[in-house]
């Protein structure tokens, strides 16, 4: 029996478990998702968007699945801080796919929300109704698998002309002595001229396989500004699917930064549609990958309305028998006139069994547009090399300084200070091969 | 409104000056594909049974193939059986047994500008010529004998120079390649083949021309290329059909090897029927081209400049075998009207030091949609390899498509490897730039646009060059305003 039809029986058969502690809203988002899954299957290598990521394999593995909701009890605080010195931030925790709320935040400015979708239902159905899966409803078979498992779904609610100063840190954590199979769900909506900051980090603290699919919908509204860094610092035996759907009004900004420092085997998808005029979109990634890691980064920007900027720039540094993957599209539809778009892809490969496959396109329907795309894979330049050797710089020092700078144009990038400098920190430590967690809290030390 | 199409009508028969047809009889087998049609044309063909044997697995291999839907194009579905797969216009001449070829026949090809008498002839190029599945002449052929070069028809090569076309044909595109390739296998008929032998450099350019004439079917024609150690040649290919309202398919296969030290320098300037002004008719072409650089420091070069087909689907590719071989690809590609275009290259290095240069340019007008689609592959063992891309796009008018979708496999960590593609329009100031000169607005686009495509341009023989930058522009009337 293949592993789809596992997958279904396993729904089919728990069905009253699954819908148990989940709002309304869930369970009939499920119902539709299943159905698309269950004619769908997981992708193949021959679907064109997955051609050297093979999915179902990672599937596979006989998962347990936290369905009964078990770990929701488990105390993740007082053993896991995930500090980032001289960053404030108000926290929430994922452990495996449960929300855990701190109680120590501080208080939150006022109409802010950060808690379980389940209990905001209750007390905004309309919130819900109107934005939970409305994005990823289209999203792909993976996609489809998330919403039909996924109990619980964490939301941050910003209302209009609210600014919260301090990050918000939402600290993922796998934690478990059985294979685990995880369904993790995050909705941000971002009402009118507010402003926000969000550090997503993605730790695991098991040797065990572990596959984690994750959905994450984000609203912003006319005007408004959200800063996203999401951070993965896994384990080798970790696979992590994550999609990320974003949908910006008129004049808003998204800045976007994904850093994959460690990881087993990973798949970003990012999605943002540029739906109304004015709107800015910057999205960058990070990843460096070594013994058998494996990458792949696929970005679409679909520009709706006119005047809308986007700007991408992903990078890879690829050591050992690593695999990266990159595919970015920007779609101009006829009535984007006047954008400006730059896709920039830099990839640098140390050895000859590192693999890069890169795919940047372009697909334009406006004719009054300015867009280009770029794209290099090298290695470190040998005349730079011998220049600081030169100069009384050892050779692996040399390679770290040029391998750095090369990551520093992402970094660069991200807009806080105290995060910039701890990934500075991160970054250099990773190419030492000192990093293996990230030593910011009691679970590493 | 009738009359604003009139208008159209006109511009768009005026821009396609070679959509007459010519009324000679023409032998065409009835329509359809089976085994028997098969055996038919081998039979037509007077071919050895290998070949035979040759085209029915292919035929069995394509019968189990799916229509590949991977292209950015909108291909409506095709009939295979509505389809005749053979048609001779020589049949007349044959029955008289006599060599000479019906004036009708010459006729069109003086009014395509290809004399097939050789005095007549461009000194320095010699042409076969190619009507619906026959070779109707090939010029020069004995000055190039005198050389040891073989430039024939396949039919003929097929005949006389068997053990050579045994080794060759399907070398490089195997049967099992893709859909059209299959296909093409299975019903081939005339293309050109060529052999160079060892250190002889060709002392004329080589052309073919492809040109149908018979409604209701379609041309399949196969080239195969050979340049011998140190050899050298330049082989130029054009092509037309006449208007009507109906597709038409093309699927050919052009095969070249590359021995030691030889280069090929490969031109095309493919003018089809596009169709007319509201995407009506015109010729679907779904070509593989492939070259395979076996020999150390051998080089291919392919030029290309497509203008025409209602929709292409066509990657001239190099396999960089050889160490320090090196290929290059320099493409123009227009769509005007209902145009839809899908082409780009495939570059797979395998040897050491390999090289390649890939520069495309794309021009979208009217409601057409231009695709760039290429593959750079550095395979695990091919240290050095180095590779520059660069693929622009023009969009002239507000309901094309330009699009670009390049692929990037490296197994390799020497290689270097870098792609930039920019999408934009002419830019107002140089229009008025060019108004306040007295310049027309349709002639500044046209001058506009050669400008921009002169980086390819400059890649093609003499006589092509002059004759492509017309093309560009007669392509592009009524694109504007």
């Amino acid at each position: 029996m293949d592993c789809v039809q596992e997958y279904i029986e396993l729904f089919e058969n728990n069905r009253t478990l699954i819908d148990g502690p989940c709002c309304k809203k869930l369970n009939e988002e499920r119902e539709k998702a299943f159905v698309r899954f269950k004619t769908e299957g997981f992708p193949g290598l021959k679907d064109e968007n997955w051609r050297h990521t093979n999915v179902a394999k990672k599937f596979a593995t006989n998962f347990g699945m936290d369905l009964g909701r078990k770990s929701a009890t488990s105390n993740i605080k007082g053993s896991f801080t995930c500090d980032v010195p001289n960053l404030k931030t108000y926290k929430g925790y994922v452990l495996n796919d449960n929300f855990v709320a701190d109680e120590n935040n501080r208080l939150l400015p006022e109409g802010v929300i950060i808690g379980s979708i389940n209990e905001i239902a209750a007390l905004h159905p309309e919130l819900i109704g109107k934005h939970y899966n409305s994005l990823a409803e289209k999203g792909d078979s993976t996609v489809q698998f998330n919403t039909s498992f996924a109990q619980e779904c964490m939301v941050l609610y910003v209302p209009k002309n609210v600014v919260i100063e301090e990050t918000v840190q939402i600290i993922a954590l796998l934690q478990t002595n059985v294979e685990i199979l995880t369904n993790r769900r995050l909705l941000v909506i971002m009402e009118e001229n507010s402003h926000a900051s969000l550090l997503l980090c993605d730790h695991s603290a098991t040797e065990r396989e572990s596959l984690s699919t994750s959905v994450t919908e984000i609203f912003i509204g006319r005007g408004a500004s959200l800063n996203l860094y999401e951070l993965e610092e896994t384990t080798d035996s970790n696979t992590r699917l994550g999609n990320l759907f974003v949908r910006q009004e008129h004049d808003s900004r998204f800045n976007h930064c994904n850093i994959t420092l460690t990881n087993g085997f990973t798949r970003n998808y990012v999605e943002v549609v540029l739906d109304g005029e004015g709107a800015e979109t910057n999205i960058n990634g990070l990843a460096i990958g070594d013994k058998m890691q494996h990458i792949d980064n696929r970005t679409l920007v679909d520009h709706r309305k006119g005047h809308c900027t986007s700007n991408e720039l992903y990078k890879y540094i690829l050591d050992e028998n690593s695999t990266g993957v990159f595919s970015g599209k920007m779609l101009i539809r006829t009535v984007a006139q006047q954008t400006v778009s730059q896709q920039t892809n830099r990839n640098l490969c140390l050895t000859s069994c590192a693999h890069m496959y890169a795919q940047p396109q372009l697909e334009i329907y406006a004719d009054d547009v300015k867009c280009s795309h770029g794209s290099t894979v090298g290695q470190l330049d040998e005349n730079a090399l011998f220049y600081m050797q030169q100069r009384g710089i050892p050779a692996e020092e040399a390679r770290h300084l040029l391998m750095y700078a090369f990551a520093g144009e992402v970094i660069d990038n991200i807009k806080l200070e105290a995060l910039r400098e701890r990934l500075h920190i991160l970054v250099e430590k990773r190419f030492r091969g000192e990093l293996n967690h990230c030593k910011g809290c009691n679970l590493c030390k | 409104m009738k009359k604003k199409n009139n208008i159209l009508k006109k511009l768009a028969n005026k821009a396609y000056e070679f959509g007459f047809v010519s009324k000679i009889k023409t032998e065409i087998i009835e329509s359809g594909l089976n085994e028997e049609i098969i055996r038919l044309i081998s039979k037509k063909k007077n071919e050895p049974e290998w070949l035979l044997e040759f085209r029915l697995t292919a035929y069995r291999h394509w019968q189990t193939m799916p229509m590949p839907t991977w292209a950015h194009l909108n291909i409506p579905p095709i009939d295979y059986q509505a389809i005749s797969y053979y048609a001779d216009p020589l049949k007349k001449n044959k029955e008289n047994s006599n060599k000479e070829i019906d004036p009708e026949l010459m006729k069109t090809f003086e009014k395509l500008g290809i004399p097939l008498e050789e005095r007549l002839a461009l000194s320095g190029t010699a042409v076969d010529a190619v009507m619906d599945s026959v070779s109707v002449k090939t010029t020069f052929k004995e000055e190039l004998k005198e050389k040891g070069i073989i430039f024939c028809s396949m039919s003929e090569a097929v005949q006389e120079y068997p053990d050579l076309v045994r080794k060759y044909l399907g070398s490089v595109v195997n049967y099992r390649d893709n859909f059209f390739a299959a296909l093409n296998t299975a019903v081939f008929s005339d293309g050109s083949f060529v052999y160079i032998p060892k250190g002889v450099r060709c002392p004329m350019e080589l052309s073919t021309y492809f040109r149908i004439n018979a409604a209701n079917t379609g041309q399949f024609e196969r080239t195969l290329i050979v340049a011998d150690d140190n050899s050298y040649v330049s082989y130029l290919e054009g092509c037309t059909a006449p208007m009507r309202d109906e597709n038409q398919l093309h699927a050919a296969i052009v095969e070249i090897i590359v021995n030691d030290n030889a280069e090929v320098k490969y031109s095309t300037v493919q003018n089809w029927y596009p169709g007319d002004a509201e995407g009506k008719g015109g010729v679907y072409n779904f070509v593989t081209k492939r070259g395979d650089c076996r020999g150390h420091g051998s080089k291919l070069s392919w030029t290309q400049v497509e203008t025409g087909s209602a929709i292409t689907w066509k990657y001239p590719s190099c396999i960089l075998r050889g160490d320090n071989s090196q290929g290059e690809f320099y493409s123009v590609a227009l769509t005007n009207n209902y145009q839809q275009a899908d082409t780009g290259t495939k570059m797979i290095h395998l040897g050491k030091n390999t090289k390649s240069t890939i520069i495309s340019k794309g021009i979208s007008a009217g409601k057409s949609q231009n695709s760039y689609r290429g593959l750079v592959r550095v395979s695990k063992n091919a240290d050095g390899a180095r590779n520059y891309s660069q693929c622009d796009s023009l969009l002239l008018g507000n309901e094309c498509g330009a699009h670009t979708f390049p692929y990037m496999d490296i197994h390799n960590n020497g290689a270097v490897i870098e792609h930039e593609a920019t999408t934009s329009k002419i830019s107002e100031e140089q229009l008025f730039y060019c108004n306040q000169r007295g310049i027309g607005t349709e002639e500044a686009i046209g001058l506009i646009v050669n400008g921009y495509a002169k980086e390819v341009l400059n890649k093609l023989p003499m006589e092509f060059a002059i004759e492509a930058q017309k093309l560009l522009s007669v392509s592009l009337e009524g694109a504007v305003g």
